[in-house]
């Protein structure tokens, strides 16, 4: 039988090559959402935040402890999902870009052909 | 029963990481993979609350309470340019929660062997990851020097006091008793995140970023070693291993190694490198000529740096855009993957600025096109459009990929002055008899452009 560490290496291993594949992958394009997205899940210490904080008999070192892991890890998950979608939502195409809203100086006609010499 | 729910759920989560990570791929997927991420993070939450270890709700609620009204205001008030600070700042929150989870567990369970060593791990990487990216952060949002900092013996002195935390940490894993020890471990590794960052100047930033990101995500796999979670391995092996692709992207397209970046002090031999320079004329343009070029060309490729940013010009440069493109000009922008403070950055600020992502392209898929075009026009970019790299091998940034701007039948470059950029190393392309340079604040600049062509365009 395996021990948990031995079956630990073996995810460790697998998930850093799955991850290496899927990431080059990645458009260097979004590299920035990429690195605010990864930090959103990076957040995924709550998880063993939560554990210490709630657990049966913990002492108050543990449970000071474990509240500010929890409370910095939700306030990472929250504003880095949040935000890696406010930065995604700004990417458009041509087609789906239109001329700017709010810069009057922009007149209306920002999308006609390139041609149109 | 419960135990097995929670299990799968966390099966469930983690594959729903792993898609999040997939469709990013492409713009057109990555909202899709944002959400997934978002899903994978409350299945992982919830999962965790069900189990029965937790008892105790009263505290949980409460930083799940502050977490949301500090988290909100940070992902929306946040302006663009920020966030690379925002970044940096948030890998020390994520760096925080696992070294003190870490630090809690020693004292909670006092584990030996495997658990202990992933244990010292976590708590190592966590607390130096944490001050490194306070220091970061400090150094972007520029409330420290931006310049390196160094002293004599400085590498020495930083791995001395490296070495003495991992000393430190094999005894504790050894004698996980000792108590006294543990706190002298933290306090190590604290001061070496400290140290590790001091050195490193304001353009070796994106590769300090990513680094940060490795070493947080890997403190977080470490946590799910010393817990026997595999949803935190899995999780943290991603983040870490996509800080690691994003600081090689880096190094790649700055011609450095990791070592050199982090015991370099870039901008320390940079400045004595210079060399003497002989005075050389430059041909400068007014907005009017500049307009009249622009508007009798039919490809222009647009250079964006970090001082467009800075100048805020994001927005007019998209005006310029839209003139340009109604002229019937083909504009391209052609990104540097250091343009900007963190990996990608540029594309995010041009994005923002409603410029259709494909109209941007990567360095290597534009060099190609630099010989067909009209006008290469440089906002705000300077070394990464630097000729010397190419040709003089005696240039400190002799090897860099650059930009081949100097291609291109016509350069135009909008700089405040003479004045070198960041590495401080002279620029061969602004003495060129095809460059034209534009003197004056990248914003007004681009503003009198806007303003030429579109008189042009009503005279016609």
């Amino acid at each position: 039988m395996l021990t948990d560490l031995e079956v630990g290496l073996y995810i460790f291993m697998l998930a850093t090559f799955l991850g290496l594949e899927i990431i080059r992958r990645v458009s260097p394009l979004l590299h920035t959402p990429l690195m605010s997205l990864t930090n959103a899940i990076s957040a995924i210490a709550v998880v063993g935040s939560i554990l210490i904080t709630g657990a049966a008999h913990a002492s108050t070192l543990t449970r000071t402890l474990g509240f500010i892991a929890v409370t910095a890890s939700m306030t990472n998950a929250v504003s880095g999902y949040l935000i890696t979608d406010r930065m995604l939502k700004m990417f458009k195409t041509r087609k789906a870009s239109k001329p700017s809203v709010g810069q009057a100086s922009t007149p209306a006609a920002g999308l006609q052909t390139r041609e149109g010499r | 029963m419960i135990d097995t729910a929670v299990q799968y759920i966390y099966i469930l989560s983690a594959a729903l990481f792993v898609f999040s990570l997939k469709w990013m791929r492409s713009p057109t997927t990555a909202r899709r993979g944002c959400f997934a991420g978002a899903v994978g993070m409350l299945l992982a939450i919830v999962g965790t609350l069900m189990r029965p270890e937790v008892v105790d709700y009263k505290l949980i609620a409460g930083a799940f309470v502050i977490g949301i009204i500090a988290g909100v205001p940070l992902a929306y008030l946040m302006p663009m340019t920020a966030v690379p600070q925002r970044t940096a700042l948030s890998h020390a929150f994520g760096a925080l929660a696992a070294a003190l989870v870490g630090t809690a567990e020693y004292y909670r369970a006092t584990p030996h062997g495997a658990v202990m060593v992933a244990l010292v791990f976590e708590t190592l990487l966590g607390f130096l990851t944490f001050t490194g990216s306070m220091m970061a952060f400090g150094k972007l949002q520029e409330i420290l020097p931006q310049r390196p900092i160094t002293y004599r013996n400085q590498n020495v002195i930083n791995l001395s006091i490296l070495g003495l935390a991992v000393a430190a940490g094999v005894w504790l894993t050894i004698q996980p008793e000792q108590a006294w020890l543990f706190p002298i471990f933290i306090g190590l590794s604290l001061i070496f995140g400290v140290l590790l960052i001091v050195p490193i100047g304001g353009a070796d930033m994106p590769t300090v970023i990513a680094l940060l990101n490795s070493y947080a995500g890997l403190s977080a796999a470490a946590m799910g070693f010393a817990l026997g979670n595999r949803l935190l391995i899995i999780a943290g092996s991603l983040d870490g291993s996509s800080g690691l692709i994003l600081s090689i992207v880096m190094c790649r397209a700055m011609n450095r190694s990791f070592t050199n970046v982090l015991f370099g002090a870039f901008g320390q031999v940079q400045t004595t490198a210079g060399g003497p320079h002989e005075q050389r004329t430059v041909h400068s343009a007014s907005a009017e000529d500049a307009a009249q070029i622009l508007d009798s060309a039919r490809s222009v490729i647009i250079v964006p740096g970090y001082g467009l940013a800075v100048a805020q010009a994001q927005h007019k440069l998209r005006e310029l855009y839209d003139v340009l493109t109604r002229r019937g000009v083909d504009v391209k922008f052609a990104i540097h993957p250091v343009a900007g403070r963190m990996p990608g950055h540029m594309n995010v600020l041009l994005a923002e600025a409603d410029i259709p992502y494909d109209r941007l392209f990567e360095m290597d898929d534009i060099n190609g096109d630099f010989a067909q075009a009209d006008v290469a026009l440089v906002i705000g970019a300077n070394d990464v459009t630097n000729p010397a790299a190419r040709t003089d091998k005696s240039s400190p940034i002799y090897g860099m990929p650059i930009l081949d701007v100097d291609k291109a039948r016509t350069v135009m470059v909008i700089k405040r002055s003479m004045s070198p950029g960041f590495a401080g190393i002279d620029n061969p392309l602004y003495y060129l008899d095809k460059t034209l340079m534009l003197f004056g604040d990248a914003k007004s600049f681009v503003t009198d452009l806007v303003k030429e062509l579109s008189e042009v365009a009503k005279a016609a």
